[in-house]
């Protein structure tokens, strides 16, 4: 079984300001850990540290990946390696199909997984688990051919996230803000699509500032995050909580401390 | 053994050292000396066997070219390092041109059998030309073609078979006098491609030139010109490459298409020299009414390209467009771009230039748009994007704009980027490598143009994209 760990994870950006300080974390597939934190607790930059971006520093701390440790590793290596991160924002690609980019994205996996030789899945194969996918996420066809995300409305975005990563079968996926800008209808059949890939092979880490999203994505596990670190943990009762009492009692601790 | 459609695609260019670095040993029937003069005008024409007009256009070409001083802009400073004293103007490599590959001497037909011409023919062309130092050394056209009354021939042997029709447009859309340059072409022109397309025949394959420097210090002067009579079609493609030597090759040819009323002409180049080659070429062409002439030129290779398509718009409602990118890496400087000029009513042209600079490269867009006065209603479009890649690198844009007339609708679009440190962390973490994501950036970059070019030509580009990519990103 496939699990990722974060233990006592430090992060800092560029100029040294330290974000996340000290986070220890345990995921399994087949769960659900939400991480729910007010605005500018760290809750993205811990994504981005997770998924490996070159401008958050790991300062100390380690991250495993089935228990190798991939602290180091670049974005590439973890990606192959079966982490997946949704963004919040996610960024276009002119002149670059949605097709045409998940198709060299799946055989650059495939291609690491096959120990650096190409071993490319084969059009027609590809084409039908597309198709299949596209269908079960309710992303229009029309989606495949056009640029990725250059023009697309917001909830198109998310969905096309969701799109992708129901394509390259991560072990373990983190969700960041995937809830934000989302109506109520785009945002059921986004959640949707996240409880039906999580199970026997994917475990999931949604991270959210509302309680809204988990409506919808049950989660097993939930972590009040602020200030860098996660401050309480519980089960999904926690998270109602948080619906009506907000982030207020731990925020003055935060200030106080 | 058989290859798929794919692979032969793949293959090309797919290594620039391995496919066409080779050269193969020097075995000519007839060789120029070094260096310009009336002596070599006088041998050339002699060896070819010219009417006396042409003769004399040539030896009035030279004094042009030497009347007139070495542009001071485009190409600075490394246009004065062109030595043209040591340039062999002249090479014949086979006395008599071919027409099957059998016939070619073992050595040509072996260039041409690596670089997968023969293949190209019969996969997806119509017709196919092939020029090798100075001379076209075989010629083919689809048979059927012939019996519509198209013409398909080297330059030399079109003057030698049809020229009357020949005298009545060649030099006409570019003077012998029109730049340093075109001069040199008329002086010591030879080879190149004769097209003429009849009334209403429309082409549907493209026919296809490929021109190949193989001597050291070689210089390459082909000669080219369409006409495209009214209401007929077709698409014309180019592709050029040289083995890379330590001395300096010159490559400046002269590209004259005449599109009569409502036909339509494209001309498609993809450009390879290895990166000793200097590349000055003139390319005009004229579009008559409700006619559309289109350049789509892709400049990947030489030392320095100066090159700006250029198409006047002389008929109501006539239509032009020019693509064209500009990828310069280390070393190299792409001066490119395109030029339209408006003279009459109701006329449209789109000029979209895609550059892209790398390893200290300069690659940039230097157009000009024109609209005379009393071409009324007419409607320009200018797109320039600029992709720099590293700090080293530059891209220079020159548009330039002039307008004599009121009624018209003029739109310019410029942009400059970088590729973005958050769009390659977007890309890695779905697990393309940076080299990869590099790569598909800079694809959807020029997909606009792509997207325009024949399948197997779009394969290629992209392909050679990633080769400029691959283990140059840090």
């Amino acid at each position: 079984m496939a699990t990722l760990e974060l233990k006592d994870l430090h992060v800092s950006l560029e100029d040294g300001t330290e974000i996340v300080r000290g986070v220890d974390l345990r995921i399994a597939q087949g769960e659900v850990h939400a991480i729910m934190g007010p605005n500018g607790s760290g809750k993205s930059t811990l994504a981005y540290a997770i998924a490996g971006h070159p401008a958050y520093e790991i300062t100390g701390g380690q991250i495993l990946l089935d228990g190798q440790d991939i602290t180091e590793a670049g974005a590439d290596e973890r990606a192959q390696a079966g982490l997946f991160l949704a963004f919040q924002y996610p960024h276009a690609i002119p002149g670059v199909t949605v097709t045409n980019f998940l198709r060299q994205a799946i055989n650059a996996v495939r291609k690491a997984r096959n120990g650096g030789v190409d071993d490319p899945m084969p059009v027609p194969e590809f084409r039908k688990l597309f198709l299949a996918k596209m269908d079960d996420l309710k992303v229009s066809r029309e989606l495949a051919s056009r640029y990725l995300n250059d023009g697309f409305s917001g909830g198109e975005k998310k969905r096309v996230e969701i799109l992708q990563m129901a394509m390259l079968e991560p072990k373990i996926a983190v969700l960041d803000e995937t809830d934000s800008g989302l109506d109520i209808d785009a945002l059921k059949i986004v959640a949707q699509g996240v409880q039906q890939l999580v199970g026997p092979s994917m475990g999931a880490l949604v991270i959210t500032h509302y309680q809204r999203i988990l409506n919808y994505i049950k989660p097993d596990f939930v972590h009040v995050f602020v200030g860098g670190k996660i401050v309480e943990e519980g089960g999904p009762e926690l998270a109602e909580k948080l619906e009506t009492s907000g982030y207020v009692e731990w925020e003055k601790e935060e200030v106080t401390a | 053994m058989t290859q798929t459609e794919s692979e032969i695609v793949q293959g090309i260019g797919s290594d620039y050292e391995v496919k066409y670095g080779f050269h193969v040993p020097e075995d000519y029937f007839f060789k120029s000396g070094r260096g310009l003069s009336h002596e070599l005008i006088d041998a050339i024409s002699s060896h070819k066997d010219e009417p006396d007009w042409m003769r004399k256009f040539r030896h009035k070409s030279l004094d042009y070219f030497l009347a007139r001083p070495m542009p001071t802009w485009g190409g600075m400073p490394s246009l004065h390092e062109i030595d043209f004293d040591s340039i062999h103007y002249y090479i014949k490599p086979t006395e008599n041109q071919a027409e099957s590959w059998d016939d070619l001497p073992p050595d040509i037909k072996d260039t041409w059998d690596k670089l997968g011409i023969p293949q190209a023919e019969k996969k997806y062309l119509a017709g196919v030309g092939a020029q090798y130092e100075s001379e076209v050394v075989y010629h083919k056209l689809q048979e059927q073609l012939t019996a519509q009354g198209v013409i398909f021939l080297d330059t030399d042997t079109a003057l030698r078979e049809h020229e009357d029709l020949f005298k009545q447009y060649f030099g006409t859309i570019i003077p012998q006098n029109d730049n340093k340059f075109a001069a040199l072409n008329s002086a010591v022109w030879s080879g190149g491609s004769f097209i003429y397309v009849p009334k209403g025949v429309r082409i549907e394959l493209p026919l296809q030139a490929y021109f190949r420097i193989n001597a050291a210090n070689m210089g390459q002067f082909e000669r080219t010109l369409i006409l495209v009579d009214e209401d007929a079609y077709v698409h014309y493609v180019e592709g050029c490459t040289a083995p890379i030597y330590s001395t300096d090759s010159l490559h400046s040819a002269v590209v004259e298409i005449v599109v009569k009323k409502g036909a339509r002409c494209r001309y498609t180049t993809i450009q390879n020299w290895s990166t000793n080659v200097y590349n000055l070429v003139t390319k005009r062409a004229i579009a008559e009414a409700n006619a559309t002439m289109e350049w789509v030129d892709g400049n990947l290779g030489s030392k320095l390209t100066m090159k700006y398509p250029a198409i006047w718009l002389t008929g109501e409602g006539a239509h032009g467009e020019v693509l064209s990118i500009a990828f310069a890496g280390k070393g190299q400087h792409q001066d490119a771009g395109g030029k339209c000029v408006h003279t009459a009513k109701n006329t449209s042209s789109v000029i979209t230039s895609k550059s892209i600079s790398k390893n200290g490269g300069r690659a940039g867009y230097r157009g000009l748009l024109e609209v005379a006065k009393n071409a009324s209603g007419s409607k320009s479009k200018v797109v320039c994007d600029a992709l720099i890649l590293d700090e080293e690198s530059r891209s220079d844009t020159y548009p330039y704009i002039r307008i004599d007339e009121n009624d018209v609708d003029i739109g310019h679009e410029a942009t400059v980027s970088k590729i973005g440190e958050e769009q390659l962390f977007y890309l890695q973490s779905r697990g393309l490598s940076e080299a990869e994501a590099s790569a598909m950036i800079v694809s959807g970059f020029v997909e606009p143009i792509t997207k325009e070019l024949p399948l197997e030509y779009a394969v290629e580009m992209n392909r050679l994209i990633q080769l400029q990519m691959e283990g140059s990103v840090g």
